[in-house]
């Protein structure tokens, strides 16, 4: 099922001449319309205006999270602030927060684009969708929002948190799709099982999670608890929100929607291209924004191109699920590790919730990195030679995984911090 | 259909266009809307073979256009229809239908008499008049045998050049919403146009040409309210 058939299976070569079109006429707007891009282009001696492929997007310059900290609040606005019909602005959890806006063009295109992604993951007009993800500032609730009321779905404006309100309303509502992140959907799992209510008595059929970097036993885990179909999507504020890509019913990454976004996979260090198919960092051109256009956004996402064509029949590119973020990539002893890895590991041993920290620590100049896994009640009051063989049993997954050793420790079922929104799993005590 | 990528012309030293990217899809109006001087009429005359590309690419169906000679391009269904309708005067209405028709002469008289039957079904007027000397009719009944005129060689692609140019507005709005008849029985139309509100109100898409470079791109309702759109070209000033 398809919301634009027309766009998302276009052909390749008509796809690429509306990408040079749109890319023409997006760098003469923020050429001259944005002070930022004007100075830097003028910097670096860029001739944009004889920019003849798509290819020439390598010549331009990067925009980074940094560089939208310093134009706080408004600098990179390609708009004067009066045809701005919205605002939203990041959490700013990691630094100074940092500001977008939209015309009412760019909130038209917005809506149509989660639409797009609603309809590939299986919804409909007839679907009850509970948005769970927080409004506000934050681009996900009033993205999925406006996305599922432009399909015509009927919306229930949660917001996250108070997760008992929640299934009561799951409930009562007769709620079809759950919209959240995927660590929350689990903790309503969670409670679900708490408050001894099965989930096969809800109407939940769908899950679109998103805003956090989840794995495919996350997502096993997920559709088994809450007997739905869960189906995973990209979105960032600084390039739009969410609606950049997401998966269809195959379940087997996200498609890009690449009419409104170009997107390059780079080496985080070289800044060139990867090898087709490698892993690298997602950096994303905005085609059609017309109130806050970024030109080569380092998202710091880490994930990979997918080549083989879906069944479903889009020709938009796939990317694979966002492995991790180049900023969360941890460095012990030299290794690169990031958290998904442990993730998956955890997911494979049975005994074990899908809940974990890894806490890095360095002593006399030794990186040491413990690893704290939730395991089911009943094993703490069984022996203690049982504990021992898991560990065991963990401890040498990971270091196959990783390649490097971790300590594990046992935590009991629900002692860590659940997450409402994004979730916080790595504790480096290395920084200083 | 029409596939251009950075296309660049102008005339001698003048550069007029400056790489100029743009695309019409079969079935769609596509309206390019600029300022007088932005280059639209280049564009168009580019297209057509009356003015030599500098650089650049053009397919029309497949094929590289910008080598062919001007006189080539019709025959390939490429058509033009001038600004200030440049009918022959001094012939009869008649006689200007059958000049269009002669590219598919070949095709026999029967062909031909389809054809001039249905621009009098799409132009009543013409048939009223198709004994008339073509330069006695008014500016709107010459636009509209202008059309006719293009639409006798059964051109897949209509390109036209500001049809409302000097035209009262109430025949602007029959030009129109001839234009957009002629879209609903599967022709495909390039027009461009100073009355920017007009032409993206019967478009599907739109480009902005502003000195000689498309600055704007996109479905024509997005065009009606973009801001930037409002002010230079439709004439809104939001109070301030």
């Amino acid at each position: 099922m398809y919301w634009e058939s027309e766009k998302e299976c276009m052909d390749r070569s008509e796809l690429e001449q509306l990408q040079l079109e749109r890319l023409q006429s997006t760098l003469y707007r923020v050429g001259t319309h944005v002070p930022f891009y004007r100075q830097k282009f003028g910097e670096l001696k860029i001739d944009y205006e004889g920019f003849s492929s798509l290819d020439d997007i390598r010549k331009l310059p990067f925009t980074t999270k940094q560089d939208l900290r310093d134009s706080y609040p408004y600098g990179l606005f390609a708009v004067p602030l009066r045809e701005v019909v919205r605002v939203h602005s990041s959490s700013g959890t990691t630094g100074q927060a940092t500001v977008v806006g939209y015309t009412r063009n760019d909130i038209k295109n917005w809506s149509n684009l989660v639409a797009r992604i609603l309809t590939a993951a299986g919804l409909t007009a007839d679907d009850v969708i509970q948005i769970a993800f927080g409004y506000g500032l934050f681009t996900g609730g009033f993205g999925l929002h406006y996305g599922a009321e432009r399909l015509g779905a009927s919306v229930i404006p949660i917001s996250a948190g108070n997760t008992k309100r929640q299934i009561q309303i799951m409930q009562d509502f007769k709620t079809t799709a759950l919209v959240c992140t995927p660590s929350y959907a689990l903790n309503i799992a969670d409670v679900l099982f708490d408050m001894g209510i099965n989930a096969a008595g809800l109407s939940l059929k769908f899950g679109l999670f998103g805003a956090e970097p989840w794995s495919e036993a996350m997502r096993q885990e997920i559709n088994e608890k809450l007997g739905i179909r869960a189906t995973d999507n990209y979105g960032l504020s600084e390039v739009m929100g969410p609606g950049v890509a997401g998966e269809c019913s195959e379940c087997n990454g996200l498609h890009i929607n690449e009419d409104h976004f170009l997107v390059e996979i780079l080496d985080p260090e070289t800044l060139e291209p990867v090898e087709p198919g490698e892993v690298g960092e997602l950096v994303i051109t905005t085609l059609t924004k017309e109130a806050f256009p970024m030109i080569r956004y380092r998202t710091r996402d880490l994930t990979r191109f997918l080549p083989e064509p879906c069944p479903c029949g889009r020709t938009f590119k796939r990317m694979h699920r966002i492995l991790g973020r180049t900023d969360d990539m941890l460095i012990i002893k030299g290794v690169n590790v990031f958290p998904t890895q442990i993730e998956s590991v955890l997911f494979n041993i049975d005994g074990t919730e899908p809940h974990y920290r890894i806490i890095v620590e360095r002593e006399n100049h030794q990186d040491r990195a413990t690893v704290l896994v939730e395991v089911k009640e009943s094993l703490f009051s069984d022996q203690m030679s049982q504990q021992r063989e898991l560990i065991d049993i963990i401890r040498k997954q990971l270091s196959s995984e990783l390649g490097i050793g971790v300590a594990v420790k046992l935590v009991e079922e629900r002692t860590l911090e659940r997450f409402e929104g994004k979730g916080q799993r790595v504790i480096d005590k290395r920084k200083i | 259909m029409l596939k251009i990528r950075n296309l660049a012309s102008g005339y001698g030293k003048i550069k007029v266009l400056k790489n100029v990217s743009m695309h019409v899809d079969p079935g769609e109006i596509v309206t390019i809307i600029g300022a007088n001087g932005a280059g639209k009429t280049t564009l168009l005359s580019t297209i057509a073979g009356l003015v030599k590309a500098n650089s650049g690419e053009a397919e029309f169906r497949g094929t590289d256009i910008l080598k062919l000679k001007a006189a080539a391009i019709p025959g390939l269904g490429c058509v033009m229809v001038p600004e200030g309708r440049q009918v022959f005067a001094t012939m009869t209405v008649e006689e200007n239908l059958l000049l269009g028709g002669h590219v598919l002469q070949k095709q026999g008289k029967a062909v031909i008499a389809e054809l001039m039957e249905h621009q009098y079904e799409l132009f009543p007027i013409l048939r009223d008049r198709k004994d008339q000397l073509a330069g006695t009719l008014s500016g709107g009944e010459q636009q509209m045998l202008a059309m006719g005129r293009a639409l006798m060689s059964k051109p897949s692609l209509v390109m036209m050049d500001e049809p409302s140019t000097g035209l009262a507005p109430l025949i602007v709005k029959e030009i129109f919403q001839i234009i957009v008849r002629l879209r609903d029985e599967g022709n495909t139309v390039l027009l461009v146009e100073q009355n920017a509100r007009a032409a993206l109100g019967i478009a599907d898409r739109g480009y902005v040409l502003e000195t000689g470079k498309i600055i704007l791109q996109g479905p024509a309702d997005d065009l009606l309210a973009n801001q930037d759109v409002q002010r230079a070209y439709l004439g809104r000033e939001k109070n301030d």
